[in-house]
């Protein structure tokens, strides 16, 4: 080590491992401040030119455009932040629908496809491929076309379910649920029903361990959760009003409406990621050593219990990793919204709003900073319930 | 008369199986009518295969209209025959635009020509059986830089602007050089994720993770609106090489993960034995482990590649004419509104065969590497 101090500084630098790296370091960040010193200088220039500053005082103006799906208050005189607030809403909205959705799709395709059934596991196969092979931007913009171009418009709508869903290229009209007082029995029902499930479940577990007694968890559980609630339902009177769609003129008035981009959007990404989720299922339980169930059944567990303590525990480990990425995957696709006019995040403050003011810095900036947050929540959040089923070893 | 054979206990040979349980019908009862559930999920599936395949069919097929120089004409000869069904005339009609876009008539040649090349320089690329494959990893190596004079222009021949470029055309041109490129710079930020440095570690961790938190089309904004703010005063930048620029970037964040997971699963011993064997960093790389990080990585790579090729239709969101972007424009002529789907599937067809091709490859690839026991 003496000798290696006494060489000059650019002998160490080549040829001694620690001054090298710190060399190293050193001239990476050195690069790396130039280069951002470099480009904010020229944005700073640039912006001078034209005469614009980088301020986000323009979100209190009044933004002068409609969106046509808001849940909340919203209309064109309302701020530019208010319309980004509609947008991060609707953002959420098709990303959280889309998850629910392509969850129970992809599982049931996952486990079809593992059936011993030659023609349903064919089927499903040549679905998934054809699904995962082709973009998701033109799946999207298929079923939009087809719902405008070939749904009928809406003097003619399409019924289905008896008279609760009109189809229409318009939109899709159902019966709007209005909430009288007493619901709040209801929904006071449903808690005390979730609370219930859960102290059973812990008391149920207590039993088996002091005694080996297994109660119906489930089914309890199921009972509490929902067929109280709905006996507090019809005891209050049945507190729910239904505001039919009425056909007035050209289009429907009232009920509730799904808008054609949504269900397009909604439909699409859920279908193209459900097929993803199919794979990750398919291969998490095939993960799963048929011995596993071999030494259930032989400790004499029934097939169902062998599932549901066995099999599915461990394929979860495998299957949450990549189930995340899917997940973080449909929230950054539902940006595609803009292609057929959904009035998301990139829509609203990243589109309209950037084209009427001007300010690309800031609305871009504003929708990365929206989009990064919502991913770290979201492998945030998976990566704590991963932790949880993780498998615990030496 | 039969002479009744007789055997000693055990030694009667096995009778053949009954008709009933191999061959076609054995096959059939195993697989399609095994039990109650089984009988219940074919009849279904065979139900359903029936709404859908038909009717599928007779759009695209059978009831299609192949000729005609308009929509109307589409419809008449519809209406004559009483058929209803896809309007393929328009696809035929508007196939040159589909192909090259905007690019010159008569420069399309150069088109042609780079497409061969391409394919010539893939071939050696792609199988090591390859008759004189040095040679042609040499080409594979010029070959970009040739095809990239050829498209633009220049030197010679006829410049075409960028904005010209269209259809599958573009798609390769983004696609191909989108793989091309991301590939070394996603191996270099893996291997910089994985650096004992903090902060080469730090730079590749906070790039990677933030370019996978936002969507492409986020970034493809920023290139369409905001990257000229960066650069010097007065600077013009071209379009659809600030498109390649992102979809570089985006494509490597993907596969420095993938090469990441790879290099994980490498054994420390591996890069101990090099330290030992006197290995510099480098060479241990290069030598040791990323053959064996990058076997193990395939398919997660192919997928990425295939993700990438499927992303370059976002690029008409901001203006390109990719075949999407072809075919929503033709859309807008009055002679052809309403045939959106028709465009559609067209185009669907065509991603899913490239796409279903590179998911083959990457099988046929793990099969060869596959040199463990």
């Amino acid at each position: 080590m003496e000798a290696t101090t006494q060489q000059p500084l650019w002998y160490r630098i080549v040829y001694d491992k620690e001054t090298r790296s710190v060399a190293i370091q050193v001239l990476t960040i050195a690069l790396l401040f130039a280069f951002f010193f470099y480009i904010v200088r020229n944005a700073i220039v640039n912006l001078e030119t034209i005469g614009k500053g980088y301020s986000f005082s323009f979100l209190w103006d009044a933004s002068n455009y409609d969106i046509n799906q808001t849940l909340i208050e919203y209309d064109s005189r309302s701020p530019h932040w208010r319309a980004a607030i509609v947008g991060i809403i609707n953002t959420l909205l098709v990303a959280v629908a889309g998850i629910i959705l392509s969850t129970i799709v992809g599982f049931l395709l996952g486990v079809l496809r593992l059936s011993h059934n030659w023609l349903i596991n064919r089927v499903v196969y040549v679905y998934i491929e054809y699904v995962r092979n082709v973009p998701v931007l033109l799946h999207i913009l298929l079923v939009h076309g087809i719902i405008v171009n070939t749904l009928p418009v809406p003097k003619n709508a399409m019924m289905a379910f008896d008279g609760t869903l009109f189809l229409t290229n318009r939109g899709f009209y159902t019966p709007k649920p209005i909430f009288e007082p007493a619901m709040w029995a209801v929904l006071i029902a449903f808690i005390i029903g979730i609370a219930f499930a859960i102290w059973f479940r812990g008391y149920a577990k207590k039993i088996q361990d002091a005694t080996g007694k297994i109660y119906p968890v489930l089914l309890i559980s199921l009972g509490a959760i929902i067929l109280f609630p709905i006996i507090v339902f019809f005891l209050a009177g049945m507190p729910i009003n239904l505001d039919y769609p009425e056909l007035a003129g050209f289009n429907f008035k009232g009920g509730l409406v799904l808008r054609p981009e949504f269900v397009a959007l909604w439909i699409a990404l859920s279908l193209y990621t459900a097929a993803f989720i199919a794979e990750i299922v398919r291969a998490g339980i095939q993960a799963i050593s048929h011995g596993q169930t071999e030494a259930a059944f032989a400790l004499g567990i029934t097939p169902g219990r062998t599932m549901q303590l066995v099999i599915i525990p461990q394929a979860l480990r495998v299957i949450i990793p990549p189930l995340s990425s899917q997940y973080l995957n449909i929230t950054k696709n539902s940006s595609l919204a803009i292609a057929i006019g959904y009035m998301d995040i990139v829509a609203t403050i990243g589109g309209i709003s950037l084209n009427q003011t001007g300010r690309e810095m800031e609305c871009m900036t504003i929708v990365l900073a929206l989009y990064l947050s919502f991913s770290l929540l979201i492998s945030a959040f998976m990566n704590w319930y991963n932790k949880r089923i993780k498998l615990v070893e030496r | 008369m039969n002479e009744q054979q007789t055997y000693a206990p055990g030694t009667h040979p096995d009778l053949p199986p009954p008709p009933s349980m191999v061959g076609f019908i054995g096959w059939i009862r195993e697989n399609l009518l095994g039990s109650t559930t089984n009988i219940v999920i074919t009849v279904l599936t065979l139900y359903f295969l029936y709404l859908i395949v038909p009717p599928m069919l007779s759009w695209l097929f059978l009831n299609a209209v192949f000729e005609g120089a308009s929509r109307d004409e589409c419809r008449a000869v519809m209406e004559e025959t009483g058929r209803k069904g896809a309007c393929w005339a328009f696809i035929g009609q508007r196939f040159e635009l589909f192909v090259y876009g905007f690019y010159p008539e008569a420069e399309r040649w150069r088109v042609n020509l780079s497409f061969f090349m391409m394919l010539a320089a893939l071939y050696p690329v792609l199988y090591d059986t390859a008759p004189y494959r040095k040679q042609g990893l040499y080409y594979a190596m010029i070959a970009p830089f040739i095809i990239g004079w050829l498209l633009i222009g220049g030197l010679g021949l006829e410049p075409v602007p960028t904005e010209k470029f269209g259809g599958f055309m573009l798609t390769l041109v983004i696609g191909v050089t989108g793989i091309v490129g991301s590939l070394p710079l996603g191996i270099v930020l893996a291997l910089g994720r994985q650096s004992h440095l903090p902060a080469v570690r730090i730079v590749c961790v906070a790039f990677i993770e933030f370019i996978r938190g936002v969507p492409l089309i986020t970034l493809l904004f920023v290139a369409s609106t905001m990257l000229n703010y960066f650069l010097p005063p007065g600077t013009t930048f071209d379009l659809l090489l600030r498109v390649l620029i992102m979809v570089i970037l985006f494509s490597a964040a993907y596969i420095a993960e993938v090469v990441r997971g790879g290099l994980q699963a490498i054994p420390k011993g591996q890069i101990e034995a090099a330290d030992a064997m006197g290995l510099k960093y480098w060479q241990s790389m290069r030598l040791i482990i990323l053959p064996q990080a990058l076997k193990i990585s395939i398919p997660g790579i192919v997928n990425t590649f295939i993700g990438l090729y499927k992303d370059t239709t976002l690029v008409i969101i901001i203006g390109l004419l990719d075949p999407l972007g072809v075919g929503r424009a033709s859309l807008a002529d009055t002679k052809w509104q309403g045939l959106s789907t028709e465009v559609y599937v067209f185009v669907a067809i065509f991603f899913f065969v490239s796409c279903i091709s590179m998911a083959r490859y990457s099988l046929y690839l793990e099969r060869k590497l596959h040199t463990g026991h």
